[in-house]
């Protein structure tokens, strides 16, 4: 189905935040660092949007600015056509039942006193939205058994789950509100492979059948590629392209994108990839810049790209690129 | 083919805690070349960190090594006495971590580290180990390398961390590396660079790597074997290729069917290995595959298989992967 004849459930523009840093010298003013940087995107209903890129590059900040754990410096993000950002609290509560968010850790991000069924029930409890207690317990239990859960583990605390068992019950939480979005922090990074198609499978099973939208975060591109609709390729804070899952692996536009996707392991002891190797390391977010943020370790860089930023465009194809090899 | 450097043969080694007895390592066979690069994978907890530390018997004082074989060039290792096993730790292996920071000590400068090492472990002059220092630094790409030995490890990143660790490594000239999922922290970039620096230096010195990771495309990329593990055992050892061609253990065709890749369809269900590994307590009556394997069969939950070199080279611990028996992946209880 082409993009355009499905609903924007998320329409992000300009997206910007900035962290103040202070010196470490007495006197000096602080600095700033670009976290986010200009971060346009629509994202579609029931699709996934996979965000990839490497340490620091922003994912988690854009992430957080979604689901408003981060205010942003500038901006807009609107849901269902309405802007969010600087929203008045009690019509924005309604909202953020809509928008959740799951985290890396399935270790540190439950409270260890409590047991699964009242972890799940928490956030029902918070929200006021099923008062009667009787009710919201059987609700609890069947959220766990979505999840793969049942009856046994609902008075389990955290220590007596596996990690992929604790990651269950952070996604039975996150589904407690009937969220229709759903940001994922690297929601698979610290569970070992056999688990992690576990909750892989789990994240797909459930968009089936709540029509959930996804933005999925992850370093790991055979991950981000196997669970999302289109994928974005962060870098210094910003995308620097955007395209559906299939192209970014046979089509490959940005010189970043394509260093990225060289260095990833081989799938097989006969698959020797030619790396494309980007000299240096990646620069600071710290200070203002100028030109393409890639330009000092890009094999492609001109003139040009010393001097001014690419934008992302749209190569018509719905496959958007900022570098200027492609203008 | 290359002579042998490391044989490890049927390790045990158990920690003896307040809630019982765990077999953290409960029957590890196998045998590491010279100048080759030997793959651990297995899920976490299935003991190999375990196995490394048992090689160079750096155990906590509740675990021990209980049955087993370790030679090392013809040097019973766990006939050593405290002096001779310190100058094999020094000498002749070199360790990298997953976090380089256990390695390195955060109050002091990385250059008086690196030469404080090198004096510990050879007969040279501070000025000399200075000098093998940057060398070293050089070598493995750090940039400045005589103005970085005045930094200290948190100026730098991961990445170059990683690299200074190598770069001590290398001063020692070890006759092998044990790297312990050196690069599960660093970017895929950053891991590219480190992986391909061992790759060179071990072409320069000709030594052994014991690499432990979880990556299986790491695995692909690096090593000459491989040996797979569940629950404290050694289920599946072969070359590489042989591994990735005709893998025979079920635990290992859960593996690679579970790992997603990047030639992958959109959105296709991963084939999960359902359930969670046992509780290292309990384990060592039967298989410890026995309740995830869609292939059991009564005598799997009865007796521990051994592990069999089913061809050259080429050893399984499954009772389905036998003289008798040949299972075929995908073909669930065929027999049955
Ligand atoms: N609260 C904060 N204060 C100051 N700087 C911050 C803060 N949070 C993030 N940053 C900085 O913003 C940049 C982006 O960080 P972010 O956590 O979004 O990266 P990421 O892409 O999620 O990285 P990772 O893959 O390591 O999780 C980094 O340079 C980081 O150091
Ligand atoms: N100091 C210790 N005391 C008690 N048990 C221990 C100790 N160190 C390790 N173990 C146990 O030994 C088993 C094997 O641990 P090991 O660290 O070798 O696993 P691993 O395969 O390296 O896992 P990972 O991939 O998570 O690093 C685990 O069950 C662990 O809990
Ligand atoms: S804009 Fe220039 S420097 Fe930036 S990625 Fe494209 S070619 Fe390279
Ligand atoms: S011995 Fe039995 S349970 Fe174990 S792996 Fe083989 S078939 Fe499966
Ligand atoms: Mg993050
Ligand atoms: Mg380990």
């Amino acid at each position: 189905m082409p993009m355009s004849d499905k609903k924007v459930i998320m329409k992000v523009r300009n997206l910007t935040k900035e962290f103040k840093i202070r010196s470490k010298k007495l006197g000096e003013k602080p600095q700033i660092l670009h976290a986010l940087s200009d971060v346009s995107v629509d994202i579609y209903e029931g699709e996934t949007l996979g965000i990839i890129g490497e340490s620091g590059c922003g994912k988690s900040t854009f992430g957080k600015c979604l689901v408003q754990l981060h205010q942003a410096t500038a901006g807009s993000v609107e849901y269902e056509g309405r802007q969010i950002l600087g929203m008045k609290k009690d019509e924005l509560k309604k909202i953020k039942r809509d928008i959740q968010m799951v985290f890396q850790d399935p270790f540190s991000s439950l409270d260890p006193r409590m047991t699964a069924g009242k972890l799940v029930e928490e956030p029902m409890v918070a929200h006021k939205i099923i008062t009667d207690k009787k009710e919201r317990s059987q609700r609890a239990l069947e959220l766990l058994k979505t999840v793969g859960l049942d009856v046994q583990h609902v008075h389990r605390y955290p220590h007596e789950f596996s990690g992929g068992q604790r990651q269950r019950i952070n996604i039975a939480r996150a589904l407690a509100l009937n969220p229709k979005l759903i940001v994922c922090d690297e929601p698979v990074s610290a569970l070992d492979v056999s688990i992690q198609a576990q909750v892989l499978n789990l994240f797909n099973e459930l968009q089936k059948e709540y029509n959930l939208t996804y933005v999925f975060i992850s370093h790991d591109l055979s991950v981000i590629k196997h669970i999302s609709d289109r994928i974005a390729i962060m870098y210094l804070g910003r995308i620097v392209e955007l395209c559906d899952a299939e192209s970014i692996y046979a089509n490959p536009l940005h010189p970043y994108t394509k260093a990225l996707l060289s260095a990833i392991p081989p799938e097989s002891p006969f698959d020797k990839r030619e790396r494309i190797v980007l000299s240096g390391e990646i620069p600071s977010p710290i200070g203002d810049q100028v030109g393409c943020p890639l330009a000092k370790r890009c094999g492609s860089c001109m003139e040009r790209c010393k001097k001014e930023m690419p934008q992302l465009k749209d190569r018509g194809d719905g496959h958007q690129v900022a570098c200027f090899l492609y203008e | 083919m290359s002579d042998n450097l490391l044989t490890v043969k049927n390790l045990k080694t158990y920690f003896f805690t307040a809630s019982g007895v765990s077999k953290a390592v409960d029957g590890v066979s196998f045998a590491l070349n010279k100048g080759e690069t030997m793959g651990i994978v297995g899920e976490s907890g299935s003991g190999k960190s375990v196995t490394a530390s048992s090689i160079i018997r750096l155990l906590p004082k509740i675990g021990k090594i209980v049955e087993g074989e370790i030679n090392f060039e013809g040097r019973q290792i766990l006939d050593l006495n405290k002096k001779e096993l310190l100058n094999f730790r020094g000498k002749d292996i070199a360790v990298i971590f997953q976090d380089p920071m256990t390695s390195l000590d955060p109050v002091f400068k990385i250059g008086s580290q690196m030469v404080e090492m090198i004096c510990a472990h050879q007969d040279v002059s501070k000025e000399e180990a200075r000098k093998m220092a940057v060398e070293a630094l050089k070598k493995v790409g750090i940039p400045q390398p005589e103005k970085r030995m005045d930094s200290y490890p948190y100026e730098l990143s991961g990445g170059m961390c990683q690299r200074v660790i190598i770069a001590m490594a290398v001063c020692c000239k070890p006759k092998m590396i044990i790297a312990d999922e050196p690069t599960t922290a660093l970017d895929v970039t950053v891991q590219a660079q480190v992986l391909e620096l061992l790759q060179e230096l071990q072409d320069e010195m000709d030594t052994s790597i014991l690499l432990i990771t979880h990556n299986l495309g790491v695995v692909w990329k690096m090593c000459d074997t491989v040996m797979v593990m569940y629950a404290g055992k050694t289920v599946e050892y072969a070359r590489s290729e042989r591994l990735y061609e005709k893998p025979l253990h079920p635990y290992t065709w859960g593996l690679l069917d579970s790992m997603p890749k990047l030639s992958d369809t959109v959105k296709g269900e991963l084939k999960a290995i359902p359930g969670v590994p046992p509780d290292l307590r309990l384990t060592g009556q039967c298989c410890n595959f026995y309740n995830r394997c869609p292939y059991a069969t009564e005598i799997c939950s009865k007796e521990v298989p051994p592990l069999l070199e089913v061809e050259e080279g080429h050893f399984v611990a499954c009772h389905r992967q036998n003289q008798q028996e040949k299972l075929v992946r995908g073909e669930v209880n065929a027999n049955e």
